[in-house]
Parts: C-alpha cells; sequence; structure tokens
C-alpha cells in the first residue's frame, strides 16, 4: 500500500528573543490510505506542530527549517501557496481542539460548512446546503435542517465538535488530522466523537491522524500509533504491540504511568523533567531520564530499529 | 434579546439618576448665593432672606435636590444671566452647530480611522502600521487645543487657504432658512450654493482638528481589536480550511472585528463630546461649548453646571442606542 | 531510577546569555527607553528650576517684548518680555505636580473604596459601583470641568477635580482584584482563623495588583496633564500669574493672527513631549509586566 502521507526528518524552529526553540526535531511518520493514525505524547512534545507544519500553517517565529512532507506523492514543504490552499480544506482537512471557538461565532454553521463545498467541491449554493445538511445529520446532529440555521454559541461543546467533524469531511478529504478533538469534552461526549470519528472515516475512506496526549484514546480507535518526546519520534508500532510490548523506554514508562483500576500498582510518574527545548540535549532528547541510557543515545539521535512487524523504536537498547 | 433590550433601557434610569445626583451636588458647590444675585445689589438683608426663602435655599440638601430634580424633569435648567433667557432654551439654539461640527468630525474620524485601523492590522509591521501606530500615538499625547491652534496657524496665517476663525458663515453671509440647523445640510436643501461653500469653508478646519484627535485613539483600538481577532481560533480554523485570504480576512475576521468596533464607537463620542468643547473655544464656534465657557467668563456661573448635565444625559443616551445596535448586530445577544 | 538532570558538560550552549536577551528587548523597546530618560530629565530640570535658569519668570521686560527664539532667548518672549523658557520650565513644575498629586490622591482613594467595595460586598458594594458607574456616566473631561468651574481656581481644586473622575479607573481595578483573591482565599477560611484571613487577603492583593496599577497610573499621567492644560486653556484651571503650559498655550493663541508663533506653540510641544514620554513608557510598562493584560 502506497503511503498516503509521509513526514521524514521534520526539523521546526522557533525564534525567539531568548533563542532558537527546536520545538520538532527529525520526526518521522507514516499514514496509509484509510488507516487511522495516533500521535502520541506529553503537551509540549511538538504534536501540534507537527500537525500545523504538515498543512503548512506555521507562522513567524516558527518555520520549517529543514525535512520532507510528501502527500500523495507531492512534496508539501515545497509547494507553493496557493496550492497550499487547495490541498487545505479539500485533500487535508484539520479539526481543533476546542470546538465552540473554532466555529466563526457571527455565521450560521450550516453556511460555514456550505461555502467550502462551494469552494473545494464546485457545488452550487442549493447543492452545498442539502450536502451540508445531510452531513450534519451524518455527524449525528439530531434536526439537522434547524441546527444549520443555528450559531456556535446556540449548540454544546459536544454539538459543535460535531460541526465541525462534519465541516472538515463535507469535502471528502483523503486525509483528516484531528488535533486533540476530544480534550475539554465530558468523558461520555468524547467516546462518542471517537466512534464519529473512526465510523465517518471508514465511511468516507479519509485517513484519519489522530493527535493526543491521551492513551487511552489512542486504544480506542487508532490502528497505528506513532509516539513523540521533546519534539522527536521515537516509537511505532500497531496499537496492540504498543501496548503489549513496547519498545522504548519512554513508552514503556507512559505506558506505566497510567494508573491502574484492575489491580494493585504503584504509580511511577516518569523522573526527571521534560529537557528545555531551547537548549535540548544533541542525541536522544530521554536520554537525561532513560534507565537505560549509554554515551551513544546521548551523542546522536537514534535511528529507527526494527523491534517487530510494523513496529520500529529510536532507541539504541531496542527491547523485544 | 428582550431581556437584553429591557436590562438595558431600565439601567439607564439610575444612571441618570445618578448624574443628576453630581450635577445638582456641582450647583450646590458653586461659589456665591443665587439668592444675593437674584435680589440685586440693592436689596437688604431681610430682602435676601426672603429672597432665600422663595428660592428654598434654606431647606434641608435632599428637598433642595428634589426640587432640582423636578425642574430638571419640567426642563428648567435655570436662567443665565448674560443672556436672560431659560439656559435650556440657549442650549437648543446652539445645538445645531455642535451636532454640525460633531457629526462632520465623526465622519472624518470613522472613515480614516477604522479603514486604518484594519489595514494597520492585516499588514502588520508594514509601513502604513508603523505610520498609523506613530499617528495615533502622537495623536493621543497632542492636546486638542494645541493642534487646533497650530491648524489655524499653518493653514490660516501661513497658506492661507482656511478661513479666519469667526464661525460658521463667511462675513457677510445669511443661514440657508432652517430645516435641520445644520448650516451644510440646508444650504444644499436651498441649493444655496455661496452659503454650502463658505459653511463647508468655515467647517473644514475646526472638523479636521476634532476629527484628528479622536481618530488617535480609535485607530489604535480598532487595530488591537482587529490583531485580537485575527490571533482569533476561528481564523485559524478558517486558514486550515483552506478559505482564501480575502474571505478570513475582509470577510470573517472583519465582520467580527466590526461588533466591537461598535462599542469602541460608544468610547470615540465621549472622546468627541470633550473634544468639542476645546474646539468650539479656538474656533469661535457657536455651540453649546461655547456657550458655556462664554457664561462663566461673564461670572455666570449656572449655565455650566447645565451644559454639563445635558452633556452627560445625551452621552448616555447615545451610549444606550451603541448598546442596542450592539445588542442587535451580535447574533450571540440578539439570539439569546 | 536514573539521576535527575544531565550532566552539565554537555549543555551546548544554544541559548542566550540572560544580557543578550536583556539587551534584544531593550532595543525592541529603546523609544520607550528614550521617553525615560527624557521624563526623568524634564523632572529633573523643573526640580531644579530656581537653580538652572537665568531668568525670572515672572519678571517683566519691556526692551525685549514679543521677540522670536533668539542666542538670549532660546524660545522667545512674550507680551511682557518674559523669558519663555523659564516660564516653560516653572511651568513645567505646576503641570507635572498637579498630575502627580491628582493621580496620587486617585490611586489612594480608588484603592480604599475598591478594596472595601470588594472586600465587604453587598449593599456597600453595590453603592461604590453605583457611584463610581454615575461618575463614569460623564465623559470626563466635561466632568472635570463642572467640578473645576464649582470650586474654582486654584491647584488644589484642579487636582481635585482631575482626582475625581481618575477614581473609578482604580476603583474598578482594585476591586476586581479583591473579589479575584477573595474566591481564592474563600477555600483556606474554612481553615484559618477570620484575623488571619484579612492579613491573607492584604498580603496577597498587594503584589497582584502592582502591575496593572502601575501601568495605569503612567497612562493617567499623560492624561492628568492634559486635562490640567485644556482646562487651563479654557480659563477653568490655573489661573496667571501661575505659569502652566495650557494657559501660556492660550496666551499665545490672540498671537497666531500677527505671526508671533513662538508663544503658542513650545508650551503645547512641551505637553505633548511629555504625554508622548508617559504614554510610551506605560505602554512598554504594559507589555512588560503583563503580556495578558488586555489592551486599555
Amino acid at each position: 500500500m502506497k503511503d498516503l502521507l509521509s513526514v521524514e526528518d521534520l526539523t521546526v524552529h522557533f525564534d525567539t528573543d531568548e533563542g532558537v526553540v527546536q520545538a520538532v526535531d527529525g520526526a518521522a511518520l507514516v499514514v496509509r490510505a484509510g488507516e487511522v493514525v495516533g500521535l502520541v505524547g506529553e503537551s509540549g512534545s511538538g504534536k501540534s506542530v507537527t500537525a500545523l507544519a504538515i498543512l503548512r500553517l506555521l507562522r513567524p517565529p516558527a518555520r520549517i527549517a529543514s525535512g520532507q512532507i510528501r502527500f500523495d506523492g507531492r512534496d508539501l514543504v515545497a509547494a507553493a501557496e496557493e496550492d497550499m490552499r487547495r490541498v487545505r480544506g479539500a485533500e487535508i482537512s484539520m479539526v481543533f481542539q476546542s470546538p465552540r471557538t473554532s466555529l466563526n461565532p457571527v455565521l450560521p454553521v450550516g453556511a460555514q460548512i456550505e461555502r467550502l463545498l462551494v469552494l473545494h467541491a464546485g457545488a452550487s449554493r442549493r447543492e452545498a446546503r442539502g450536502r451540508a445538511v445531510a452531513m450534519l445529520r451524518e455527524a449525528g446532529i439530531a434536526e439537522p435542517e434547524r441546527r444549520a440555521q443555528q450559531y456556535a454559541h446556540q449548540l454544546s461543546g459536544g454539538m459543535c465538535q460535531r460541526v465541525m467533524i462534519a465541516m472538515a469531511l463535507a469535502t471528502s478529504p483523503r486525509l483528516l488530522i484531528a488535533d486533540e478533538p476530544t480534550t475539554g469534552l465530558d468523558v461520555s461526549i468524547a467516546a462518542q466523537i471517537l466512534d464519529l470519528l473512526r465510523d465517518l472515516g471508514r465511511r468516507t475512506g479519509a485517513a484519519i491522524l489522530l493527535i493526543t496526549h491521551d492513551l487511552g484514546v489512542v486504544a480506542g480507535i487508532c490502528d497505528r500509533v506513532v509516539v513523540m518526546h521533546a519534539g522527536q519520534t521515537v516509537e511505532w508500532a500497531p496499537v496492540r504491540g504498543l501496548f503489549k510490548t513496547p519498545a522504548h523506554p519512554y513508552t514503556r514508562a507512559l505506558i506505566h504511568a497510567v494508573p491502574r483500576v484492575d489491580r494493585e500498582a504503584q504509580m511511577e510518574p516518569i523522573p526527571g523533567a521534560v529537557p528545555s527545548l531551547l537548549t535540548p540535549p544533541p542525541g536522544c532528547r530521554f536520554a537525561p531520564r532513560c534507565a537505560l541510557v549509554v554515551d551513544e543515545c546521548r551523542a546522536r539521535r537514534p535511528a529507527p530499529r526494527p523491534v517487530g512487524p510494523e513496529h520500529a523504536a529510536a532507541c539504541v537498547a531496542v527491547l523485544t | 434579546m428582550l431581556s437584553y433590550v429591557l436590562t438595558r433601557v431600565l439601567l439607564v434610569v439610575p444612571t441618570l439618576f445618578g448624574v443628576t445626583v453630581i450635577t445638582f451636588v456641582l450647583t450646590y458647590m458653586l461659589p456665591g448665593n443665587p439668592a444675593l444675585v437674584k435680589a440685586g445689589p440693592l436689596a437688604t438683608a431681610e430682602h435676601i432672606a426672603e429672597m432665600e426663602r422663595r428660592m428654598g435655599l434654606d431647606q434641608p440638601m435632599v428637598v433642595q435636590y428634589w426640587r432640582y430634580l423636578h425642574g430638571v424633569l419640567r426642563g428648567d435648567l435655570g436662567e443665565s444671566q448674560t443672556t436672560g433667557r431659560p439656559v435650556l432654551q440657549d442650549l437648543l439654539q446652539r445645538v445645531p452647530a455642535t451636532l454640525e461640527l460633531t457629526l462632520a468630525s465623526l465622519i472624518i474620524a470613522l472613515s480614516v480611522g477604522i479603514p486604518l485601523g484594519v489595514v494597520a492590522a492585516v499588514r502588520r509591521d508594514g509601513w502604513l502600521d508603523h505610520l498609523s501606530r506613530l499617528a495615533g500615538v502622537g495623536g493621543v499625547a497632542m492636546p486638542t487645543f494645541w493642534t487646533g491652534l497650530l491648524a489655524l496657524y499653518v493653514f490660516f496665517y501661513l497658506l492661507g487657504v482656511a478661513p479666519p476663525p469667526l464661525g460658521r458663515l463667511g462675513t457677510g453671509l445669511s443661514p440657508p432658512p432652517a430645516i435641520t440647523g445644520l448650516y451644510t445640510a440646508d444650504a444644499l436643501l436651498a441649493r444655496d450654493w455661496r452659503a454650502l461653500g463658505s459653511a463647508l469653508h468655515q467647517l473644514m478646519l475646526p472638523a479636521l482638528v476634532l476629527g484628528f484627535s479622536v481618530m488617535a485613539p480609535l485607530t489604535r483600538m480598532v487595530r488591537a481589536t482587529m490583531l485580537e481577532v485575527l490571533e482569533s481560533d476561528y481564523v485559524k480554523a478558517a486558514w486550515a480550511a483552506g478559505l482564501p485570504r480575502r474571505t478570513v480576512v475582509y470577510g470573517d475576521a472583519l465582520r467580527n472585528c466590526m461588533i466591537p468596533v461598535i462599542t469602541i464607537i460608544g468610547v470615540a463620542f465621549g472622546f468627541l463630546m470633550a473634544g468639542n468643547v476645546v474646539v468650539e473655544s479656538v474656533f469661535a464656534w457657536p455651540g453649546i461649548g461655547n456657550y458655556a465657557l462664554a457664561s462663566m467668563m461673564s461670572k455666570d456661573s449656572g449655565p455650566i453646571q447645565s451644559f454639563v448635565l445635558f452633556v452627560a444625559v445625551v452621552y448616555v443616551l447615545v451610549n444606550l442606542v451603541i448598546d442596542l445596535v450592539y445588542g442587535f448586530v451580535d447574533p450571540r445577544i440578539r439570539l439569546r | 531510577m536514573s539521576t535527575l538532570g544531565y550532566a552539565s558538560a554537555e549543555a551546548a550552549p544554544a541559548r542566550r546569555l540572560p544580557a543578550q536577551i536583556l539587551w534584544r528587548r531593550l532595543r525592541r523597546n529603546s523609544l520607550s527607553l528614550a521617553a525615560l530618560v527624557a521624563l526623568a530629565l524634564i523632572a529633573l530640570a523643573a526640580a531644579a528650576a530656581p537653580l538652572i535658569m537665568p531668568y525670572d519668570p515672572d519678571a517683566p521686560d519691556a526692551d525685549r517684548v514679543l521677540q522670536g527664539p533668539s542666542g538670549r532667548h532660546w524660545l522667545g518672549t512674550d507680551l511682557y518680555g518674559r523669558d519663555q523658557l523659564t516660564r516653560m520650565v516653572y511651568a513645567g513644575r505646576v503641570d507635572l505636580l498637579v498630575a502627580l498629586g491628582a493621580t496620587a490622591a486617585a490611586l489612594s482613594l480608588g484603592a480604599v473604596l475598591g478594596a472595601i467595595a470588594g472586600y465587604r460586598g453587598g449593599w456597600i458594594d453595590q453603592l461604590v459601583m453605583r457611584s463610581i458607574d454615575a461618575v463614569q456616566a460623564f465623559p470626563s473631561f466635561i466632568l472635570a470641568m463642572g467640578i473645576a468651574a464649582a470650586l474654582g481656581n486654584s491647584v488644589t481644586n484642579v487636582v481635585m477635580a482631575i482626582a475625581i473622575t481618575h477614581v473609578p479607573i482604580y476603583g474598578r481595578l482594585i476591586r476586581g482584584e479583591m473579589l479575584r483573591v477573595r474566591e481564592m482565599e474563600y477555600a483556606e477560611a474554612a481553615r484559618t482563623v477570620g484575623n488571619r484571613r484579612r492579613r491573607i487577603i492584604f498580603y496577597h492583593l498587594l503584589p497582584n495588583c502592582f502591575p496593572p496599577v502601575i501601568v495605569q497610573a503612567t497612562l493617567a499621567m499623560g492624561f492628568a496633564i492634559l486635562t490640567v492644560a485644556a482646562l487651563s486653556f479654557i480659563g477653568l484651571g490655573i489661573r496667571p500669574p501661575t505659569s502652566e503650559w495650557g494657559a501660556m498655550t492660550a496666551e499665545g493663541a490672540g498671537y497666531i493672527v500677527s505671526g508671533e508663533w513662538w508663544i503658542f506653540l513650545f508650551p503645547g510641544l512641551a505637553i505633548m513631549a511629555v504625554v508622548l514620554s508617559f504614554n510610551l513608557v506605560g505602554d512598554t510598562l504594559r507589555d512588560l509586566l503583563d503580556p495578558r493584560m488586555k489592551g486599555v
């Protein structure tokens, strides 16, 4: 299967007064058509920055310092802004964290979907209206005709997120990037939203890159997972494999840090703190906190080593 | 929406109440004994005492306030000693002049200030942004009276393009038949082109000066609002959805920016009313501000407090209208 | 378990030195730095006026009436032959002192009112807030006019007039802080003794208020000077023989038609320069102290 999206060796820098913040360092990931890939990591690990980089939405002082981003074979890093505009919202859509504030407060929500259809799918106003309502219905919104005339403040948080998902998928994009779509939502609503994402993704054939800090979310709907730490991608695995046999010491620590309800265990926080991205360590950025650290890790960022089928970890001390 | 309208309208009442209390206190504090003045220079002590009793000046403060409030509600704002007429009548007679100046300045300030603020925000750190920030920061620091004098010196004395500051019409011309009270509008309606030209000529400099002084803070506020809007989540989502720049900036962002700008216009109106007094003084513009100052110069201190009350009431009502317009325009308020 | 932190020998210094960071910040705000220096110089000159100014501000000199700027009189002379530069520096004292006095008075009164209103709540809060609303219902200059007209022309009266119109700003600010801190302390109140709670509130309140109050006060100084100048210009503020920038500008107004431009120009320029400096410093303080603060 050809890769739909491939990110290779992506490095993103922020130019600030205090110096250059190396937010992302050599990140790599792959998304294939139709699959759900989870990008997981703590806050500040560079997940959102990576997502914004894919859509070329980074503004100064942020910039893509180096790396390759290929979508359907096309180079997104070097693409002209005109071409990127045609990709955004049409071939790659994005859903953000706070749904209510991501909607324009003075436009009815239906109109916000309609204009995307007119712009990207060349639909007529009448067609667009019909398809927008249909999309709202598919996204699980009751009375979609009435809701389409309403404004964001008249809808609940969960409904707003459904609207955003409907908007993102209305143009039948090949890839949907969802950045923390359930953070801030009630647990039960969050579960519904995740199911909606997976179902609609399957139905429209869109692949999903799901960005989250919540391992539970990952376990719920992802096919494969990529783990990020301090701007570096450290492990790539099918979801089961990740939880059963985590290879990278960070992933292992992360999984063990989750409190268990089903058995007695000590809560094991990860020692130390996330390193400064202003003066990061030159090699693996987990090295300062890693129990298995050796000189080689500190010197150079480890290359990904295979651990199992479709499973790799950027660690010299790969555990099987 | 209904509850919003009701709340706003009802809130006006205690506010106006508070305003009258303050102006009453100020009137009460005025130096001099009004009974003495009214009784005349030849009055004896008994005459003065009698006058005091008749004017209710021997009553406790609360009772006097009640009389004052009653008077105000009846439209009695006292009498001017210089004109001999009721102050309210004097004020109303001069309102059209102030209105004309205020409207002209407002039009200038809004039509230049708002687009300037928007473009400065959109093209942040561009040359227009730097220019507008410079003008804004400088303009806010310039005392309006000084700007007026400077404008007079440059455009009247040095360049000769502005007329001498002698009022609303050039010498020898008579005002057009009064329909609106605004010489420019009336002259236009009466097709009196000479009067129109002269009225505009006289209006030009004071309106530009006052307009500029209001434009400075206005532009800064509009720019700040637009910058905030451009950083908002929905604008970022709009970029991410591939909407063209024209739609995101001059569609979504601008529409959202204009709503708080309505409130900003209310604030600008306050600056306008304050600057009005000074500009009328510099250009001898026969408006209500000039009237209040002239009365004060002649030791007639009543009109100035009535002027303060008048302006405050107008200001409160203008803000009410602006709040209501805001409520109508913003769907978050219009639709519960 | 691994050791905390990493060996310092590894640190590759891509980070800038604190001095370099400060330098970059200063360079971006160099204009404000210049403004601050200018303000300091002006204040110093004003304070030292009697020592450094060669002329007596009130002494007329019939030989040198209405002379333009020259080597002897850098800013020219007025109708009575008085040296304008000297008068302007003396006027600066008056303007700065009035602004300072008004700001200090407004801050004190506003802080007390705001603190009481926020702390006690209930009808006291309502009373204070409604009064503040009533004061703010007036355009502030118009209210200052009314107060100045009622009280009369004198330095103290002008200070009071301006102070009253500025009280609402500080009142609301302090009250807001008080409410916020009260919420925080409410939970602790269950555990603490009554007395201590009051101390805690004041101990927490003051440091938190400091940044926005400093910013507001700096900006308000500029407004205060503009107000006293405008009041004096229209005859409601400081009257001669006391020199004041606005009054001096008014004196110069009549001479525009005859071309003696220096009498009105320089005092107004002085006002603008000082107000501009206060605004620049205030804006920079706002950016530095609290980037989260909304624009005022």
